[in-house]
């Protein structure tokens, strides 16, 4: 009988998503809809148009490997700013599918595909779009309400990780793609591009490739152009480049002028020089319990005594940095970020 | 056709399991249009993530009262709030609680025109600082009206309202926080008909550097009732608020045109009203905006009363006034840190059964173990009103 009236229900959700124009009228009720990819969905074989790319440092989500896609209106450009995103067309798409091999040390099986969140540039502004993938892998649907899937997978130290993986609801895409009021795009920022990718046809500067390809206005002279480092990568810039780098891309989304986190003052954007406003032996103004008795956001030399840091190992919801999007901890990154704390000289 | 809708879903809400109503009320939350009243329906509703909304104009979220229409958030295992509100306007949430978030209860920023209307926030296993900071949040947000709510158990402050605008507090009650009612960095508020008790603080007015909104302007806090706030400060270390002396009635710290009047402030054992500059925190500053000291604050017309008793002992501003006055501690008391650029500090003016010390820390910092050689003035003299406050005839 409950089954019954749950089977309702959903039934009637999804009427009044179809009826509730207003947010929709841009999204399509399943991912094979949009027609991105050419036979089977689950191989994500992008169509001629749908270009894939990398971003030097990456987002932790949970250990999920993450594939992206650009699409862009036929014949229309994005336009290179120095600091911040490309803009984009109207009518352009960000696709970026999230998903677990049964075992992270062998990437390319046993896929199993989580989601795909779209980023549609429309005359109203950017839109988050989130589509859950079914059992079979056969299709991804619309699911603005977000939901829980359990994972396990075998970690890179061989050991097994069972979780809630979370998919965000509509206004979490938001949550984090904010600024200014306005959802705006992370990861497509030319610093984050600048670097080699394995194309099918053979490897490429990602910039040269798009400049190639006539997909960009007035890009300036690509070694001009900076480059984040993979921080995963030890031979991709300074310690204090990669930490910064983590901690830009895992924190700087919330953690910048106009965006939600900047009630606290703690500013974490890879822009930002300030040393108060990056935490050094800055007092916390709302963190509440998630001080773990801790003083300062950063104490130099002294990562075990930095709320930073704390705040990267906790998983209470209550606690953990970055709020959302979280349900492991990054060991990697607190490592880094731990050492790059511990180095830091008190000055 | 939406409205047989959004009828039909509730009949059947009303027959699912909890999990089915927090997917229902987000996805409500989600599609909602201008003008929509959403209803929380009756019942202890077992939440699991943060409710959000967002982007969203004239919407009511409604329940059939505080005690009957509750979101329990004792099994949150996402989210840092039981609620978050963004980027909206003309919101009203009325006739609801809040239960036992991980986080903050309900947090509002970014938003226009805000009101909590018979909102409890509340953790329910008493005061403890695993109990998430704040109650009711807003942030960042114009056009705040809280009335008829309760506040119970937050670590931090239950009812505070940081870097906003043009705000209102009103006839509700806040007790079992560490902070009851705070203002901070906001502009042109009016806290009034309020009961704070049982809290570490009854009612803070601070304003703290390296933040968007600076400084704060306008405060009046007017005929409250202000008593037995004696709690034990249970902050997690580290947040400011863990400052608080257990037995504060009013705390004015850093901030600049307050007014506090026609209070009665009675039986908070360590500070009836304290005014204090940044200085005192020993915090590091290095915002050179920032303005650490007190000035243009305004105490009159309030009926203070204390029982003969102790300070607190836990911090060393209750030792040293436990040592220097003993069982009568003076009601209110000053740090004596003019601004030296504006010449209106603190001005005191007909508060009743009011005894003043001025700890002048610039001078008495040194000896600060020594209170037998501090020089501490009890003059008032100093600190007279330039205008005549008269008593308006509807105190507390």
């Amino acid at each position: 009988m409950l089954q019954l009236f749950r089977k309702a229900l959903t039934a009637l959700v999804f009427i009044s998503i179809v009826f509730s124009e207003d947010l929709l009228k841009y999204a399509k009720p399943k991912l094979s809809d949009y027609g991105f990819f050419i036979g089977d969905l689950a191989n994500q074989q992008p169509k001629k148009n749908v270009l894939p790319y990398e971003v030097s440092a990456k987002l932790f989500s949970d250990y999920a490997i993450k594939s992206r896609f650009i699409v862009l209106p036929t014949s229309e450009k994005l336009k290179y700013q120095p600091n911040g995103s490309f803009i984009f067309p109207i009518g352009s798409t960000l696709i970026k599918s999230f998903y677990y091999p049964a075992d992270l040390r062998a990437p390319d099986k046993n896929i199993r595909l989580m989601e795909t969140r779209l980023l549609i540039n429309t005359p109203e502004g950017w839109i988050g779009y989130p589509y859950v993938w079914n059992k079979a892998q056969t299709e991804a649907f619309l699911e603005i309400a977000g939901e829980r899937l359990e994972v396990s997978f075998i970690n890179s130290q061989g050991n097994h990780e069972n979780f809630n993986y979370s998919v965000p609801n509509f206004n979490q895409c938001k949550g984090c793609h904010v600024n200014q009021n306005q959802m705006k795009p992370i990861g497509t920022k030319a610093r984050l591009l600048n670097h080699e990718y394995d194309y099918a046809e053979g490897s490429m500067n990602q910039l040269r490739k798009w400049s190639m390809l006539d997909m960009i206005n007035n890009l300036p002279e690509i070694s001009s152009i900076s480059h984040t480092p993979n921080y995963n990568n030890p031979n991709d810039g300074s310690l204090d480049e990669r930490a910064r780098a983590w901690i830009d891309i895992n924190c700087a989304h919330c953690h910048r002028l106009g965006a939600p986190g900047e009630t606290s003052g703690l500013f974490l954007n890879i822009e930002e020089n300030n040393k108060t406003r990056l935490g050094v032996f800055k007092p916390p103004v709302a963190a509440g319990r998630a001080t773990g008795n801790l003083k300062y956001t950063i104490s130099p030399g002294k990562p075990e005594e930095s709320i930073m840091v704390h705040r990267m190992l906790s998983k209470d919801p209550g606690i953990m940095m970055p709020e959302l999007g979280r349900k492991l901890v990054h060991k990697e990154g607190v490592e880094l970020v731990s050492e790059w704390i511990k180095k830091m000289k008190e000055d | 056709m939406r409205y047989l809708i959004t009828l039909l879903a509730f009949i059947l809400i009303n027959t699912l399991s909890a999990s089915d109503i927090e997917k229902d009320l987000q996805t409500q939350f989600i599609l909602a249009e201008p003008g929509d009243t959403i209803i929380i329906p009756e019942g202890s509703h077992n939440i699991r993530g943060t409710l959000s909304i967002d982007g969203k104009k004239d919407l009511i979220i409604r329940g059939f009262g505080m005690d009957k229409s509750i979101l329990s958030f004792a099994n949150q295992d996402e989210g840092a709030q039981g609620i978050s509100i963004t980027n909206s306007s003309n919101i009203i949430l009325e006739d609801f609680s809040v239960k036992d978030s991980k986080g903050d209860a309900i947090k509002t920023q970014y938003v226009d025109g805000i009101i909590f209307r018979g909102i409890t926030v509340e953790w329910s296993g008493g005061p403890k600082p695993s109990n998430g900071a704040y109650g009711l949040y807003p942030v960042q947000c114009t056009n705040i009206l809280i009335e008829f709510c309760v506040a119970i158990g937050a670590s931090d402050a239950g009812i505070y309202v940081g870097q906003s605008k043009d705000i209102i507090v009103r006839n509700s009650k806040a007790f079992h926080n560490v902070a009851g009612i705070e203002i901070e960095n906001s502009i042109n508020a009016e806290v009034y008909e309020n009961h704070s008790y049982e809290n570490t603080g009854g009612i803070l007015v601070f304003d703290l550097p390296d933040l968007i909104q600076t400084k704060g302007d306008n405060i009046h806090v007017y005929q409250n009732l202000i008593e037995n706030n004696n709690l034990n400060n249970f902050a997690p270390p580290g947040n400011i608020v863990g400052k608080v002396l257990p037995g504060t009635g009013v705390m004015i710290l850093a901030a600049n045109n307050v007014h506090i009047y026609e209070n009665t402030i009675r039986n908070n054992k360590s500070v009836g009203t304290g005014i204090v500059s940044y200085f005192i925190t020993e915090e590091p500053m290095t915002d050179k905006s920032y303005n650490p000291y007190t000035s243009d604050i305004h105490v009159y017309n309030n009926n203070f009363d204390r029982k003969v008793g102790l300070p607190t002992l836990d911090y060393e501003i209750g030792q040293l006034m436990a040592i220097k006055y003993g069982r009568t501690i003076p009601d209110i008391i000053y740090d004596g840190m003019q601004d030296p650029d504006i010449s209106s500090g603190l001005c005191l003016q007909n508060n009743i059964k009011a005894n003043f010390t001025n700890l002048d820390i610039e001078h008495n910092f040194e000896k600060w173990y020594s209170p037998f050689i501090s020089n501490f003035s009890e003059d008032k003299s100093a600190h007279k009103c330039l205008t005549n406050h008269k008593r308006s005839t509807n105190s507390y």
